[in-house]
């Protein structure tokens, strides 16, 4: 296929059709137009839900600008985050170091805002002007007396997957902070959900119905204390695992709190998220909860599941997500749905994923790590989809095929975790690819066909 | 040289709010916070990404890490629902000691590899240029190195976003695109048009007002078609449209160029350097919204093109103050906080003042220096009320119409915020506009363009009596 350079080919599998050996984890190649974003977008998306927080990005104003009030990330109380804070940094700060702006924006806006953290993003040009933003936050913090954390995110400096470890290792110098009295031994961290459009508030009602305490959020909805106190929890929940396994495998190493990895996407595996749950506690009670749940949500869901199943039966989809763990549910609620998967991609995957993915997709299905706009169309044409599932810059694609398209990313406003997020999913499947206005894209074909004949 | 054109007295009074009447004498100047939150601007690349997607049969390259090209495609597609393809030359940690030459020259060969352009703009990020790349060395050797290939085009813009806004991304990309591609020679019967950051259907509108006139014109950039493109059979790597290079190639035999936008330095554009290098006229003009804006560029070209103005215009012109008149006692007197570029503003308020709204809060990330003179020069002599705040952000905007009260924003989808906790309607014009579909689409430009924000506001006014009335009425 004429889309692929020469050295992406590696990054592409098709299942059946050759060995197994999917190349993953490299810095994108130059020119490629990769769809992924950098070390500080990593950062940022990881620790933006943290809601009484406040978030300032140290560089001049476009990283703050291109993720302000980015995505979802609904909270139940402060929305601090949502505020896009920027030190700005002009000319003469390049020139003559910008501590000295990055100090007085710090007081000036934790005195106005009183958050219970800052999180200051070094972005790219702050390492190579030598500011040492360690040593400022250090001092904010002591005049402040709030944890200022600097979380090094300069954008050249890695990939998204490195802004992630660095957002976890600003988080792990929180936890071990807060007070553990009065924790249940039945508790859990919710890691790696971003509550984008209320899925956090979804899983923690599961929660509460099996009797398991929820002590921190990490990160939708989340809060400094929460996290401050989340060494005291039983378990980390895992989800997203690209994103937040960095934080849950230290927390196992210095706090001895074990990591289970979990998704909440489909039927399929949400169910198995809260039966590993209610195993992993081992208490009867739980164990009769969760089947009373899982009971109760699946005769609410199934029903409904079938009348789209019953249109969706055959229709093709492809999709490319951020992470390889979404992408797994992704390809279970689809196959659920009674839907052909042709293309299953991702940003970030790993090995260990890929090969999970390639498992559960059938053969001849394209699995694609950090793929471009031109390879995509060319998967998209190839396989003669009716639906493709991606994000923001996916969605354009989609549109120009004449293809339906499903938000999985930051602009979706429905959930899509749990068993009531399957039903949301599955509504929002049908509605883009059941829709009339597709029979009208391939009019102008039609007309140059007639002129051609004419 | 029009009275427009000298009003641009050099003042470079940066980052503060001026009452254009009183220039702070009796007002006292605001206390400029350090930091910027929710800032009303963006960054340089953006401004040049967006010029470089206006030009035939192109590819944009961001010189720096992957995010910066990311996040502007994300930013351009979230406003104009299209692939927005740019390149990045994802400059990796090594290459912040020993120069990004060798990702820029791999990012090259692989855009012309996979896309075939027949142009490639290159635009800088604070990354590259605060380590000092020299953009326009490295292309050159790449030229030299490979001599016997036919290449495309390949311009450089240097836009750190550390100096400046989006609008001084779009001015230098401008700019480099007219001096590294134009050249001199006999003189031909056409004129250039510089449109500043308008929308699609802004720039279709252009171009039909000057071919209404009989004009041969090139404008640059012409993100008409490649950013709002139609449903076609076959998918384009890169979508049809676009100035083309030949005509890019012509623009130094120009017989003159209309620039649209005061308060940039003319030294600073495209059509300032064309200017310096070939002679050719300018006729620098606000954005033409509003009669009074638009019937300037109606007269400059006529001047330029000896013909009267086209029917469609007359007759536009005249539906538009029969809508006015029409219209007046529903808008008499609101009081508007308008946002957004400067050049913008300019003209939103100079509209906004021809209609009995008064834009009492003209706010600008920008800071070119010349907002507020270039404000009072258009707008009539009693405009006390007026605040005009240069190289300021939402949060700063808030705290004025909160102060001086407001009945409705006017300005891009991010003043939705500060609409919102005001508890005034939002009347959704310029970029982005990102929660709506259609921001592409929006006409603000000539007649055309002003009868429709002139329907929207008044409409948007309507409307919010009509839904708080406890009659709900069914006549205005």
């Amino acid at each position: 296929m004429s889309e692929i350079l020469k050295a992406r080919e590696k990054q592409i599998y098709r299942k059946d059709e050759h060995d197994f050996d999917l190349a993953c984890e490299k810095q994108s190649l130059a020119g490629s137009v990769s769809q992924r974003a950098c070390v500080f977008c990593g950062s940022r998306v990881v620790l933006y839900p943290i809601a009484d927080a406040l978030h300032l990005i140290h560089g001049p104003i476009g990283c703050a600008a291109f993720t302000w009030d980015i995505r979802g990330a609904l909270s139940s109380g402060p929305e601090l985050h949502r505020l896009s804070f920027s030190t700005d940094l002009r000319e003469k700060d390049v020139v003559f170091g910008g501590e000295t702006k990055l100090y007085d924006s710090l007081v000036e806006l934790i005195d106005l805002h009183k958050p219970n953290a800052a999180f200051v993003y070094a972005t790219c040009i702050v390492g190579l002007i030598g500011d040492d933003v360690d040593a400022v936050c250090k001092r904010v913090s002591q005049e402040k007396g709030i944890p200022v954390l600097p979380v090094h995110s300069e954008g050249f400096a890695g990939t998204k997957k490195d802004g992630y470890k660095a957002a976890c290792e600003a988080m792990m110098r929180l936890t071990g902070t807060g007070p553990t009295e009065g924790i249940s031994p039945h508790s859990v961290n919710i890691l790696g959900d971003f509550n984008l459009a209320g899925e956090i508030w979804i899983i923690r009602e599961y929660l509460q119905k099996m009797g398991v305490e929820v002590v921190a959020n990490v990160t939708g909805d989340g809060r400094v204390a929460d996290i401050q106190r989340a060494h005291g929890a039983a378990l980390n929940l895992v989800q997203c695992s690209g994103s937040t396994i960095h934080l849950a495998k230290m927390m196992e190493e210095k706090y001895g709190t074990p990591f289970m990895r979990v998704s909440y996407a489909g039927i399929d595996d949400m169910a198995s998220a809260l039966y590993g749950i209610a195993d992993f506690f081992g208490d009867e009670e739980m164990t009769r909860k969760t089947k009373e749940l899982v009971k109760a949500e699946l005769d609410a869901v199934f029903p409904e599941v079938r009348k789209y199943r019953k249109k969706l039966q055959g229709k093709r989809a492809a999709l490319y997500v951020g992470g390889a763990f979404k992408a797994i549910s992704l390809v279970k609620a689809l196959k659920l749905l009674g839907m052909q998967v042709a293309l299953a991609g991702t940003q970030t995957g790993n090995a260990e994923d890929y090969a999970l993915l390639k498992d559960i997709c059938d053969p001849g299905t394209i699995i694609v790590d950090d793929s471009n706009p031109l390879e995509l169309c060319g998967f998209l044409k190839e396989k003669d989809v009716d639906l493709f599932i991606g994000g923001v810059k996916e969605r354009p694609i989609a549109y120009k095929l004449g293809i339906g398209f499903c938000d999985h990313n930051h602009e979706r406003k429905e959930a899509l975790a749990g068993f009531v997020g399957m039903l949301n999913f599955a509504s929002e499947v049908y509605a883009t690819v059941m829709s009339p206005v597709f029979k009208y894209k391939y009019r102008d074909c039609k007309n140059e066909r007639n002129r051609e004949s004419a | 040289m029009s009275a427009i054109e000298s009003l641009h007295s050099q003042t470079e009074d940066n980052a503060m709010v001026v009452d254009i009447t009183k220039m702070a004498t009796t007002k006292e100047k605001r206390k400029k916070a350090v930091s910027t939150t929710n800032a009303c601007k963006l960054c340089e690349p953006l401004g040049a990404s967006l010029v470089f997607r206006g030009v035939e049969q192109s590819m944009p390259i961001v010189h720096g890490s992957q995010g910066c090209a990311t996040y502007i495609r994300r930013y351009i597609i979230s406003h104009f629902n299209e692939p927005v393809d740019i390149a990045s030359s994802n400059f990796s940690e090594a290459e912040t000691v020993f120069g990004g030459a060798p990702s820029l020259v791999t990012a090259l060969d692989n855009v012309i590899a996979k896309y075939s352009p027949k142009f490639i703009g290159v635009s800088s990020t604070c990354l590259t240029e605060t380590i000092g790349d020299d953009m326009s060395a490295i292309v050159r050797e790449y030229k030299k190195d490979r001599k016997d290939m036919l290449l495309p085009e390949i311009v450089t813009a240097s836009t750190p976003s550390y100096a400046g806004t989006h609008i001084e991304g779009y001015h230098a990309a401008v700019k480099a695109i007219v001096e590294q591609m134009a050249s001199g020679g006999p003189k031909l019967d056409k004129v250039n048009v510089f449109p500043g950051i308008v929308s699609a259907a802004d720039l279709r509108h252009l171009k039909e007002i000057f071919a209404g006139f009989g004009l041969d014109y090139t404008l640059l950039p012409d993100y008409s078609e490649t950013l709002d493109g139609s449903s076609k059979c076959e998918y384009e790597n890169i979508p049809s449209g676009g100035t083309t290079i030949e005509a890019i190639r012509e623009m130094g035999r120009a017989q003159g160029s209309v620039l649209f936008g005061l308060t940039q330095k003319s030294s600073q554009t495209g059509a300032g350097e064309l200017k310096k290098r070939y002679d050719i006229p300018v006729h620098k003009l606000p954005l033409p919204i509003g009669i009074e804006q638009t019937d300037r560029l109606m007269r400059v070209l006529e001047q330029i093109s000896g013909q009267p103005a086209p029917k469609f215009m007359e007759e536009e012109r005249g539906r538009l103050v029969d809508a006015y008149i029409d219209g007046h006692k529903y808008i008499f007197g609101k009081r508007a906080a308008v946002y957004g570029e400067e050049d913008f503003v300019v003209s939103m308020a100079a509209f906004l003042t021809e209609i009995g709204v008064r834009p009492v809060i003209c706010a600008s990330g920008g800071e070119s220096g010349r907002f507020a003179e270039t404000i009072k020069k258009l707008l009539p002599e009693e405009s006390e009320d007026i605040q005009v705040a240069e190289g300021v952000d939402f949060y700063e905007i808030g705290n004025m119409a909160k102060e001086t009260g407001v009945d409705l924003v006017i300005g891009n989808s991010k003043g939705y915020r500060t609409a919102r906790e005001l508890g005034v309607p939002l009347v959704r014009v310029g970029f982005p506009i990102h929660d709506r579909i259609g921001g592409q689409r929006i006409l603000s430009v000539g007649y055309r363009g002003t009868q429709n924000l002139f329907d929207t506001i008044t409409n948007t006014i309507i409307a919010r009596k009509q839904d708080s009335s406890p009659v709900g009425y069914t006549y205005m």
